[in-house]
């Protein structure tokens, strides 16, 4: 591999070891929720510096624009009005892939290389080597891929691996003007989290905390959140996400088990037949029919 | 091979034509199934030309099975109904199988365990049909709960079915003159007479 930063630690439908030599520092973008003013800048910096833009739709009544992620938006805000203590909260909630490390998208994928995890915890779908199956977005806990219309590969938030690759932060946190998208080191992020969490305590926020889900090992997209027991205010993020027991029995021990069983089928006639020899017609019934013809 | 005048006609040209319909339509589909169960299956994509392609083909594949299917479903569902027979035939279906068939009560055109096979394919399909669809993500969008339902219960049962359909080619092989039933239609008399003397008697009118 050329650039460390590009270091692969997982590869879909692989079965050996990813090169892991190298220590690699995880990295993870912050979405803080309490500064977010819902501008969509992330939005649109993502579009100009991804080269993608989406199909301009109609007002479905809401702030929510586009009203959901696509192939073609990668990131969306998403704003939830909500009453606590008398009054009215916006929860603004900058959604995409959370990067998971233990992301279901590359457990159920069975194209090889279509989904990669990079040491540092970016989450990355190489579309060349996608077949457009959907798999991905029957593994994942968030509900974040989409299959494209126009070319039926699976698209989503790359966390600006590109720029990442190179020492930059992604565009959305770059364009952010209030600073509630940050992006670092997880190490770093969880500290600068933690500071925050103190400031929204002090300020009433008595249940403020860092969502980074242990269900899916740890996220490396975490948010602030006022409101931390209870996630699913911010328009339905999951309380204890992880990967469905169904994907995992199904791309998990459904495999061996499965392709032992049917070798031990195949295997078992073949032995069966070198033991027990073949199921001929009687000798003497083929004589005995002979004997009428000759009547 | 000289056909004997005397042989008995056991299937008819569009009986087999539809039983092979269904056959290469479920070799196809194992193979480009597999392709997307197992990584160590992947390779098998080439055969369809590729991933994506393998993708594309796999569900009008299974279409044209679960058709084909429904219609030899219709012709032999009658002939495959359970007599008491057929489940003592079962019971002692380990004699058959370790060699010794002498003992085996009388049967019909289909034995107890051809019959248990083609009731538990007839359900295989069923449920790979309907599975299948909710995998199909091109036409069809739907509750992802169900969709993830549905992977486990198509990997599952095509891997049951693919282990029935080695039994039953492999008893076809093992079974000396039975393949040609499938592919020119006649087996012979002294055949008929050992491994399914009911039917013998009856298209021949003999004891």
């Amino acid at each position: 591999m050329a650039l460390q930063s590009l270091d692969i630690a997982r590869r879909s439908a692989t079965t050996t070891p990813a090169p892991g030599v190298r220590q690699t520092t995880e990295v993870a973008k912050l979405i803080d929720v309490s500064t977010c003013i819902g501008c969509k800048a992330c939005q649109s910096a993502c579009m100009e510096w991804n080269d993608i833009r989406d199909e301009v739709g109609s007002c479905s009544g809401v702030y929510d624009n586009p009203v959901d992620l696509t192939a073609k938006s990668w990131t969306v805000m998403r704003f939830a009005e909500v009453e606590e203590k008398g009054k009215l909260e916006w929860l603004i909630r900058k959604d995409g892939c959370m990067h998971c490390a233990d992301p279901g998208c590359l457990k159920a994928c069975p194209a090889p290389g279509a989904i990669i995890q990079y040491a540092n915890g970016i989450v990355d779908f190489h579309q060349e080597n996608s077949i457009g199956c959907g798999y991905c977005i029957t593994g994942c806990p968030f509900n974040v891929p989409r299959i494209s219309q126009e070319d039926s590969k699976a698209y989503k938030c790359t966390l600006c691996s590109d720029r990442v690759a190179v020492g930059q932060a992604p565009a959305c946190a770059k364009a952010c003007p209030t600073g509630a998208i940050q992006f670092g080191s997880k190490e770093q992020m969880k500290d600068y989290a933690a500071k925050r969490v103190v400031d929204l305590k002090s300020r009433g926020y008595d249940k403020a905390g860092l969502y980074d889900p242990p269900g899916v090992g740890g996220t490396h997209v975490m948010y602030v959140l006022h409101h931390a027991d209870r996630p699913e205010l911010y328009k339905g993020l999951p309380n204890d996400p992880g990967i469905s027991p169904l994907v995992s029995l199904w791309k998990g021990i459904a495999k061996p088990v499965a392709t032992v069983a049917m070798a031990a089928v195949a295997l078992g006639s073949l032995f069966h037949y070198v033991m027990k020899g073949p199921n001929e017609v009687s000798k003497e019934l083929e004589d005995e029919l002979e004997k009428e013809d000759a009547k | 091979m000289i056909r004997n005048p005397k042989d008995l006609q056991r299937y008819d040209a569009h009986e087999r034509a539809n039983h092979w319909l269904v056959g290469i339509c479920f070799i196809l589909l194992a193979l480009s199934g597999l392709a997307f169960f197992h990584p160590a299956f992947y390779p098998l994509t080439q055969l369809f030309g590729g991933g994506v392609w393998a993708r594309i083909l796999h569900p009008f594949i299974g279409v044209l099975m679960a058709l084909a299917f429904l219609v030899m479903f219709f012709r032999f569902k009658s002939l495959n109904a359970m007599t008491p027979a057929d489940k003592e035939w079962l019971s002692r279906a380990g004699e058959m199988v370790s060699g010794n068939d002498h003992n085996m009560p009388e049967q019909g055109k289909y034995n107890g365990g051809q019959k248990a096979m083609f009731w538990a394919m007839a359900l295989c399909m069923l449920l790979l049909f309907v599975s299948g669809v909710f995998l199909w993500r091109s036409y069809f969008n739907l509750p992802v709960d169900l969709v993830r339902l549905g992977a486990v219960v198509h990997a599952a049962i095509a891997a049951i079915m693919i282990a029935m359909i080695f039994v039953h080619v492999y008893a076809a092989l093992w079974v000396r003159g039975t393949v040609r039933a499938m592919v020119y239609g006649t087996v012979t008399r002294a055949w008929a007479k050992q491994h399914h003397r009911a039917w013998y008697r009856q298209v021949t009118g003999k004891s």
